[in-house]
């Protein structure tokens, strides 16, 4: 299809600002602007600074979701992880719960770990919540940074890229539709399997999260998934060359040009101090944790400070200020979707809740402002 | 904006040619940066150097994508920027003779526990030294971010230049390998022993921070002490 057509209709049927199918006015001009928000279950914390309970730090995601398609954010998505601090392992069927309150926004996760899982009952449990949601089903498979999974699960470490690149292959099949003929070395083969339940309008959107690694752009690539780039810490300018590798890798391979987003951190709160002040503590009491267990640097305040500067990777401030970032960054690298991972262990639910207002009210119209 | 241009091209003397072994985070980024600082540089992953070409076009232009044993052969220095969990199958003989560059990290709760690496009586470099007897290993470019390596450099004597430590049982390799450091944008500071390499490890006192030189030797030195 022509591109500029495929525009005009999609700017036929808009009717809100907010919608996902609104035009886009950056670079490339062929794909829509797309504003998310990912989580990955950071346990809040009560009015006492308590930990709530994994059940309702749950309870409270699902509500988040319902505030988010309410202000008109067009994502919601749910990073699998296996821990304490973060026990949202099973991400897709919370995402039911919130498919089942809301009518509008997209629904997916950020990331599926699919290296330690099945692609098999990947595509199962997201074409369930696809039908569910009424087609609002979306998938971003990766690695993430945590590897709780492959002890849990069985799975060596080692295996990763073996297992990554034979399970993308296999997941690029199921979502193609149609029986499946696979044969490979980390699941049962499969000879012309049907696999239910079958999409209603073919496949619903897969992206690869990408960290670091070029060969995970080229992967993405040759299988036809979106880009999603990670970026968790400096300049985000500097994956540029990344999204050019990925159009140019699209090319070779004969496909069509497909969207980049970007997946960053961060916390909108009324003003700048308010919402660094309310981030900060919690980032340091995190990082410093996991510094431990990983054997990396604490940061400092003046390393936090440049992380929510302009050559940083961190959204913290004010709406204005984080419009402004987003929008400079997504011109920068190329890129039509931006998701905020909001939240921090230890943040109260009600810092959150204003967090996912603001960014619906005020972020993602200013971006699209800023951008038009 | 410092005037990077300045490290592009110091000398008109021939310089060491450059092999990077691997094609991943690591590898096309000190391609590039090496590639910058004037040094004729070749790319090898683990096969068919078309696989590598795009990555080495877009991420590392020049680096001349080869087989590996090709790039090898041709180089003077020869870094290893492959997963570490793959060290155990690279062939020795390919790297014999050579002065090696280990850029590779253990860090279990990232990667995974090896087996080769459990023994922590001896720094990772210390055990691939210890597989690589033929060649001459120089530990480097490991406790600085692959995502940081091309924007922190700084011409010599600009005052926010970022240092990276250089261990090497070898004096000689290791004075070649510092002066790669430094022509690429960095402060090398020298440390005598691979085994005092273990300093610039996941959990050591410079692993991913920012240090100017006399803070870099403060932070060491109170280590070691």
């Amino acid at each position: 299809m022509d591109p500029s057509s495929h525009q005009k209709e999609r700017l036929d049927v808009t009717t809100t600002p907010s919608d996902a199918l609104a035009a886009s006015a950056g670079e490339p001009a062929q794909f829509p602007l797309v504003f998310g928000l990912d989580t990955f279950g950071d346990v809040t914390h009560d009015e006492d600074d308590r930990p709530l309970s994994h059940a309702q730090t749950i309870r409270n995601l699902v509500e988040h979701g319902v505030l988010a398609d309410q202000v008109g954010v067009d994502f919601f998505g749910i990073g699998e992880h296996h821990t304490d601090d973060f026990p949202l392992s099973a991400a897709d069927v919370v995402l039911s719960a919130i498919a089942a309150r809301t009518a509008r926004i997209r629904l997916g996760s950020a990331v599926t770990v699919l290296s330690s899982d099945d692609p098999v009952r990947v595509f199962q449990r997201y074409s369930t919540l696809n039908a569910v949601s009424g087609g609002r089903a979306e998938v971003i498979l990766g690695r993430g940074s945590s590897i709780d999974s492959f002890p849990l699960f069985g799975y060596d470490l080692a295996d990763y890229e073996d297992l990554f690149e034979e399970k993308a292959g296999l997941f690029a099949e199921l979502l193609r539709g149609g029986p499946v003929t696979w044969q490979g070395k980390t699941r049962a083969s499969l000879h012309d399997q049907d696999v239910v339940p079958h999409t209603e309008s073919g496949p619903f959107p897969a992206w690869i999260g990408v960290g670091g690694s070029p060969q995970s752009v080229i992967r993405a690539a040759h299988y036809g998934f979106s880009l999603m780039l990670a970026i968790i810490g400096g300049n985000p300018a500097r994956f540029a060359p990344f999204a050019q590798l990925f159009q140019q890798a699209l090319e070779r391979f004969g496909r069509a040009p497909l969207p980049v987003g970007v997946h960053s951190p961060g916390h909108v709160a009324v003003s700048d101090d308010k919402a660094r002040d309310e981030f900060w503590p919690r980032y340091l009491e995190v990082i410093r944790h996991y510094s431990k267990i990983r054997g990396f640097a604490i940061p400092t305040k003046e390393s936090f400070l440049h992380e929510v500067g302009p050559h940083g990777a961190l959204y913290v401030g004010s709406p204005e200020t984080v419009a402004q970032k987003i929008a400079a960054n997504l011109t920068a690298l190329g890129a039509t979707r931006f998701d905020l991972k909001y939240g921090m262990g230890g943040l109260a639910d009600h810092a959150l809740m204003t967090n996912i207002e603001l960014y619906g009210t005020q972020v993602i119209p200013r971006v699209r402002e800023l951008l038009a | 904006m410092l005037p990077l241009h300045q490290l592009e091209v110091l000398s008109s003397a021939p310089l060491p040619r450059i092999a990077v072994l691997g094609a991943g985070h690591v590898g096309p980024v000190i391609a590039r940066v090496a590639m910058k600082a004037g040094y004729p540089v070749s790319i090898a992953a683990s096969g068919d150097p078309e696989k590598i070409e795009l990555i080495a076009q877009v991420l590392a232009p020049g680096a001349e994508p080869r087989w590996a044993a090709d790039a090898v052969g041709e180089a003077d220095i020869v870094v290893l920027a492959i997963p570490l969990h793959k060290f155990p199958t690279l062939d020795t003989s390919l790297v014999g003779g050579k002065l090696v560059v280990d850029a590779m990290n253990y860090w279990p709760p990232i990667d995974g526990v090896q087996e080769m690496f459990e023994d922590r009586r001896y720094g990772s470099s210390e055990i691939v030294a210890h597989r690589l007897a033929r060649s001459t290993v120089v530990k480097t470019l490991n406790h600085i971010g692959y995502h940081e390596l091309d924007e922190e450099r700084r011409p010599a004597g600009a005052p926010r230049r970022r240092t990276l430590g250089v261990a090497s049982d070898d004096p000689r390799g290791g004075a070649v390998v510092a002066e790669l450091i430094e022509h690429i944008g960095y402060d090398a500071v020298r440390l005598g022993s691979l085994s005092a390499g273990r300093l610039l490890e996941p959990g050591g006192p410079v692993f991913g921070v920012p240090l100017r030189r006399a803070e870099f030797e403060l932070a060491v030195r109170a280590v070691a002490a």
